[in-house]
């Protein structure tokens, strides 16, 4: 059983090191990208002409090849970790920036009035009331960039040992040993799934507030809410 | 006192949405401000608690000019209500409310006490404290909101259009309840409707303003109803409004006649003596005394009537405390033509024809300038 899990030895890491490996290099770029999308998402909500063009630049930076990120950067920061990340986080925001700014719009506009005239100035009402209400559409971009960056990470192979689960998969084709192959592949698979799983949970620790389509309705006194049971 | 002076809105685009209105909104009592759409109500409701700003003229609150002081301690002392109340999705009913109140610096638990408390009194179940928005029906949506626009008690409340989105008897449920709020409170209410039905009932004053925001009369709504100020006005009212004055007539001077009244197991000799002349029916109660049908004297059995046999008595009124409108209402229900008023628990009090009902509403117009306050 154990020979299943065996990494040759040019790899220099065991089978769970490289694992760490790809989760770090999938999900820093990615928590990166959220970070930098927020406040340009925000500019473009209160902007409201600078959503298109924000928007073509995300996504034509998304059409950069790594490849060609990794010759630019690899001058600047070598053979490492961080030439993967970069590219992977300028990649999530082309997810993030449009799944923020439909968030953020999706609060509606009566919510936003009486956050208003209840004396919410600017900065509260962003904190208070639009970000939590964005938070399912920001975790549903999160969930895209994030399986996204897990199967976009085995590129860094191309600048050597960077490459995790993704240089697994490129010594399975040099020593001819489809063990690999299927380890890799299945393994990093498992791990978008699994990392995926968890956002869900994560979902639903933080908006209890959502209608839940599956769970019983639960009548109010007096007036019984009705419509979720007709669902 | 809200001083609305010579206030205009003028849109970049030259569009005047309230052109040189002046109201001076009295405290503590409910001036409505109803118009078509696009008559600059909601606007000008805006200005007063400045999420539209005012291009000419000046609003002052208690004399004071509401552009010179910081725009949130103004809107903090203004509660606002609207239409699908615009609840915070994201939190709890409890928290909703206690959402002022936080900002304002109260401890948690102050807040979530005073919260409570204002559940209570606008008719919510304390149950729901810790349920979410999506939970509650429209109904109940709009009781939080209105809790939450008196969470750290303003003097003012601004209502935009605040049951426009429930159903017609969740609506009259909601009014009644502002109506005993405000009886408890005494808030100085500016209050938003299309619904001329809904300024009538709720107004102390009613704005009526017309397309491009001009105000077309400003008066109480049993002036409104008798002294429409102009075509628009009298047309906005709508049919119905001769009768619809009645509401502000009260019942108590009716001469209700006690007479043509039996007991369900009357003997012959009370029936005889009961029969009335010039009233061909006599009403039969029940032994409590509550009403049953009427019938002519001659088609009842003594000693055991035949309910089933009656003639339905519409819907009675109660005598003194109901309007002449509910008392006219009642006899014209009636097939015999008489309305039937009852007391609080329901007894019959008396009877009255449409006759009788057609003098009182005479003499109730000879008597008064109307001036006076609805009634039922």
């Amino acid at each position: 059983m154990n020979d299943w899990f065996r990494i040759p030895s040019d790899l220099q890491n065991s089978y769970l090191g490289l694992i760490g490996l790809h989760l770090r290099e999938a999900v820093i770029p990615v928590l990166v990208g959220l970070v930098v999308a927020l406040p340009i998402a925000q500019l473009c909500v209160r902007l409201r002409w600078l959503y298109p063009p924000v928007l073509w630049v995300t996504t034509v930076l998304y059409a950069i090849p790594s490849l060609a990120f990794f010759v630019v950067l690899i001058d600047y920061t070598g053979q490492t970790e961080t030439t993967v990340m970069i590219p992977l986080g300028v990649y999530s925001l082309v997810v993030f920036v449009p799944a923020i700014v439909d968030g953020v719009r999706s609060v509606p506009q009566e919510t936003l009035d009486a956050a208003t005239a209840m004396g919410l100035g600017p900065v509260r009402r962003y904190l208070q009331v639009q970000l939590p209400i964005a938070v399912p559409a920001i975790i549903a971009g999160l969930r895209v960039a994030t399986v996204s960056s897990i199967s976009l990470v085995s590129v860094g192979m191309l600048i050597g040992n960077q490459g995790a689960l993704g240089n697994l998969l490129n010594d399975g084709q040099i020593y001819h040993q489809p063990r690999l192959i299927w380890l890799s592949v299945i393994t990093t698979a498992v791990l978008a799934i699994v990392v995926d799983a968890v956002l869900v949970g994560v979902r639903l620790l933080l908006t209890p507030w959502m209608p839940r389509g599956t769970r019983k309705a639960r009548p109010a006194p007096a007036e019984p809410v009705t419509e979720d049971a007709a669902r | 006192m809200i001083r609305i002076d010579s206030v205009t809105k003028r849109y970049p685009d030259g569009t005047v949405a309230v052109d040189r209105l002046s109201l001076d909104i009295p405290d503590r009592s409910i001036t409505v401000l109803v118009g078509p759409s696009g008559c600059g109500k909601t606007t000008t409701l805006r200005m007063i608690n400045r999420m539209v700003d005012l291009s000419e003229g000046t609003i002052s609150l208690d004399g004071a000019d509401i552009t010179k002081q910081p725009v949130n301690t103004l809107r903090r002392s203004m509660g606002y209500v609207i239409q699908n109340a615009g609840l915070f999705q994201h939190r709890t009913i409890v928290d909703n409310i206690a959402t002022v109140p936080r900002m304002l610096g109260w401890g948690k638990e102050k807040a979530r006490a005073r919260a409570t408390e204002l559940m209570e009194r606008v008719g919510l179940d304390a149950s729901l404290a810790k349920r979410y928005p999506y939970q509650l029906s429209g109904g109940q949506q709009q009781r939080v909101g209105v809790a939450r626009a008196l969470a750290a008690d303003p003097p003012v409340l601004l209502m935009d259009e605040p049951f426009s989105a429930v159903d017609p008897v969740v609506r009259k449920g909601l009014q009644d309840e502002l109506l005993r709020l405000q009886e408890e409170l005494g808030k100085t209410i500016v209050f938003v409707t299309h619904d001329i039905d809904e300024a009538i009932k709720l107004g102390t004053m009613v704005a009526v303003l017309r397309t491009g925001g001009k105000l077309a009369q400003f008066a109480p709504p049993a002036e409104l109803l008798s002294d429409p100020a102009d075509a628009f006005v009298e047309d906005f009212l709508g049919a119905d409004r001769g009768i619809r004055r009645l509401s502000f007539f009260s019942s108590a001077g009716l001469d209700l006649k006690t007479s043509p009244i039996v007991a369900v197991d009357s003997t012959a000799e009370q029936i005889a003596e009961r029969t009335t002349p010039g009233v061909p029916y006599l009403l039969v109660t029940d032994l409590d005394g509550r009403p049953l049908g009427w019938s002519e004297p001659a088609a009842l059995t003594a000693g055991s009537i035949d309910t089933a046999r009656l003639l339905a008595y519409g819907r009675p009124f109660a005598a003194g405390k109901d309007s002449l409108r509910a008392a006219l209402d009642g006899s014209v229900l009636s097939p015999t033509g008489w309305a039937v008023g009852v007391d609080d628990t329901g007894r019959v009090v008396g009877v009255v024809s449409q006759q009788a009902v057609g003098e009182a509403i005479r003499s109730a117009h000879a008597a008064v300038r109307p001036d006076t306050k609805a009634v039922g």
